[in-house]
């Protein structure tokens, strides 16, 4: 027996692993892609298939965010599995890379099993899980690498901690690379950042506020690269927001170390000017910079020294940001806001909509070694529709996240993803 | 067999394998083949050392090696002192070349010493007047061991030259990898390490081994897998992450040893961590572990090493 086919025709097909942009279309049967290209139209497509018009709008690989917590087990109160699921297929996220960062933390094969197995019960995107880079994430002992390789996860890190002890870090990039897994690490020099809550400034000064130095950022990228010279081990920076460590990214990938870099959509759209009257829901770690280092991190997206674009979407309850603001927890929600405040860069004509889109999909699927983020033959159906166009004004409290703690509330968007398919199915409707 | 006791040693000292030669290797390996036969006798005493004064400077703790040591000089009719330093002298501030000094002074023929920091029997042996034999450096060297383990290949081959021999563990913290390596390469075996990336050095290849990081690729067709002792203060969180994880990437079990010849002849210098570095079930299996025949040959490359380093030249 034929399985159905479902025809998406009249989309602008993306493509950014191999750098298509055409009108097209794309065929899915059996949860997978039959076949896409600028021959899929209406005329000879398969009998029976169904066919759905796209309306010009544009059709490509869903996103695959290489940064989110997704809270469970632990943290219920501030996301699930479900919840984050539904954020991520309203954002068209299709892939999420779970961070460690739970309740207990995952730092045990047997914990793996249990999330993957959870996630797939409840969540409506794929998840992938980062395991632990220390037991527990107290920068003291090296979590079982080994054996979280072979249950299942795609890379180490530690999440919103930085690894103080460059011993500690020697040895775990050294004995990472025996299993190809990348670290991934959270550039923030420790004893620089202690106490600080925004960044090093003009702003800081007047606000009256602990701050941390732009260079906190750049001594630990330095840092880390001197051992991955030492060791080849695969890493990479999970949110850069300054130009001297971009500099030194630059360097290292010059010199064709295994390096790779992200930021997130807060530090290529904000600065620090986001934090007048105090608002907490903009506090991130590590903090919105000044407008020069925004603008830098903007140029190191579009000549390819930042790799990534993920979420870093870390959900906070609102007790722990309707607090003075140095008491807050630092932390933005990002599933859902992630493509519509990119593609500012595309409509501010910064960067190609091929290039942001690629940043987004190939590049964290190639850092996490997942075959996703691409159109092929074969592959899973994970893909979105999505109108670039679209105005919104975002509304926290309509945002699908458990939590509510974005940085982008009221802010005017344009862009909008209309649909998202997991595995073909649909999984958000707008 | 004649000229196996007679001839005099071409070295005054026994300090590390580096400076020695295969023919030096082979005139131990020779003696001590003879002395192994004469352990397995009734009347296992000589009187080759008979008047000789032998001075076992201990500053590590160790049981085996010193008691090897032991048992090598009184079978040989020397008379035999055990100092463990460590909880004496050093305590009162002694320096090494101020216990050496001392020593020297009561005409001692053969120092034994076993130290925590490398290169601290080279500096004695600049001190003293009697030959002094390490008995393991630091992380340096463990001369007689890598001798001993090459006695026992030997008996079991019938050859060194040309074996694979996996040397595996905790190969940057290890003396008995570096003289095993040193030995083995002198007389022409092949030789591979095998180990987690944390206790490899970075430069191992430039001891002329093969580096491998997966024991199926370092075991595959190998005709010795040395296991080394991994020290538990190693074990938690600096360099590998837990027990359970390095016996299940690292432990020599029979899963892992299929990848190496039939006939592989399993070594450990123990004492062993079992089911950490190796499982019982491999340990105790007298067809496949040498581990006894080790100490064995241990006892009579002593003797060996003793004899040859107390001969007069000429």
């Amino acid at each position: 027996m034929t399985l159905p086919v479902h025809a998406l025709v009249n989309a602008r097909l993306l493509d950014p692993a191999t750098s298509t942009d055409e009108m097209g279309g794309l065929l899915i049967q059996d949860g997978k892609i039959l076949d896409w290209g600028s021959h899929i139209r209406n005329e000879g497509l398969p009998e029976q298939a169904t066919i759905e018009d796209c309306q010009g709008f544009c059709l490509a690989p869903g996103l695959v965010d290489a940064h989110a917590y997704l809270c469970e087990p632990g943290k219920e109160h501030r996301e699930t599995m479900a919840t984050a699921g539904m954020a991520a297929a309203a954002g068209g996220v299709t892939t999420m890379n779970a961070f460690p960062a739970t309740e207990p933390v995952i730092d045990d094969p047997a914990l793996v099993e249990m999330v993957s197995r959870r996630a797939k019960n409840t969540c409506a995107v794929n998840v992938c899980i980062t395991g632990a880079l220390t037991k527990g994430l107290l920068g003291a002992e090296m979590a079982e690498f080994g054996l979280l390789a072979q249950a299942g996860v795609v890379a180490i890190s530690d999440g919103q901690f930085a690894i103080g002890n460059i011993n500690l870090m020697r040895r775990a990039l050294a004995y990472a690379s025996m299993f190809d897994l990348p670290i991934i690490v959270h550039a923030e020099e420790p004893a620089l950042a202690s106490g600080g809550v925004m960044t090093g400034g003009r702003t800081a000064t007047f606000m009256g506020l602990k701050s941390i130095p732009n260079c906190s950022e750049a001594i630990l990228v330095e840092r880390d690269i001197r051992l991955v010279e030492m060791t080849g081990a695969r890493w990479h920076a999970a949110h850069l927001s300054t130009a001297d460590a971009l500099d030194t990214i630059r360097r290292a990938k010059d010199k064709g170390l295994p390096v790779t870099a992200g930021t997130a959509p807060h530090y290529h759209a904000l600065n620090d000017l986001e934090l007048g009257e105090y608002r907490t829901f903009a506090r991130v770690s590590p903090p919105l910079r000044e407008e020069e280092q925004r603008l830098a991190v903007i140029e190191a997206l579009k000549d390819g020294t930042l790799d990534v674009i993920s979420s870093q979407h870390l959900p906070q309850s609102a007790d722990s940001k309707r607090v003075p603001f140095a008491q807050a927890k630092p932390g933005v929600i990002g599933l859902e806001t992630m493509l519509p405040v990119s593609l500012r860069l595309y409509h501010n004509k910064d960067i190609e909509l091929l290039t942001l889109l690629h940043r987004m999909t190939v590049a964290p699927a190639k850092l996490l070694g997942l075959d996703a983020g691409r159109l092929k033959n074969g592959a899973a159906a994970d893909i979105i529709l999505f109108d670039p166009e679209k105005p919104w004004q975002v509304d926290g409290d309509a945002l699908k996240s458990k939590s509510k703690n974005t940085a982008f509330d009221g802010h005017l968007l344009q862009g909008r993803v209309m649909k998202t398919f997991v595995d073909g199915t649909v999984v958000f409707e707008l | 067999m004649t000229n196996v006791n007679t001839i005099p040693f071409a070295h005054r000292h026994l300090l590390d394998i580096a400076r020695l030669n295969a023919g030096d290797i082979n005139q131990l390996l020779d003696l001590a083949e003879s002395y192994a036969s004469l352990s397995r006798t009734a009347d296992k005493k000589q009187s080759v050392l008979s008047g000789k004064t032998q001075i076992n400077l201990f500053y590590e703790n160790s049981t085996r090696t010193r008691t090897s040591f032991e048992l090598a000089g009184k079978r040989l009719g020397a008379d035999v002192i055990n100092m463990s330093v460590g909880s004496s002298s050093v305590k009162k501030g002694e320096t090494l070349i101020d216990t050496a000094m001392t020593l020297n002074a009561m005409h001692p023929d053969v120092l034994v010493i076993r130290h925590s920091d490398s290169g601290a029997p080279h500096l004695l042996s600049q001190k003293v007047d009697c030959a002094v034999i390490n008995g393991g450096d630091g992380s340096h060297e463990h001369p007689t061991q890598a001798l001993l383990d090459a006695l026992t290949i030997r008996r079991r081959k019938g050859r060194l030259e040309g074996l694979i021999v996996a040397i595996c563990g905790d190969i940057q913290h290890s003396r008995v990898a570096r003289s095993n390596i040193a030995l083995l390469n002198i007389m022409g075996a092949r030789v591979r390490v095998v180990g987690p990336t944390t206790l490899v050095p970075p430069n191992a290849a430039k001891m002329g081994v093969e580096v491998y990081h997966k024991m199926s690729d370092g075991l595959k067709d190998a005709d010795i897998v040395m296991m080394l002792r991994l020290q538990t203060e190693r074990m938690q969180g600096s360099f590998v992450p837990s027990v359970r994880e390095y016996f299940h990437f690292f432990g020599l079990d029979k899963d892992k040893l299929t990848h190496a010849k039939p006939d592989a002849l399993i070594m450990h210098p123990g004492p062993m961590n079992r089911g950490v570095e190796i499982d019982s079930e491999i340990a105790d299996d007298l067809n496949i572990s040498a581990i006894s025949e080790q100490v064995e040959m241990g006892v009579a490359i002593r003797m060996a090493c003793l004899d040859l380093l107390t001969r007069k030249a000429g």
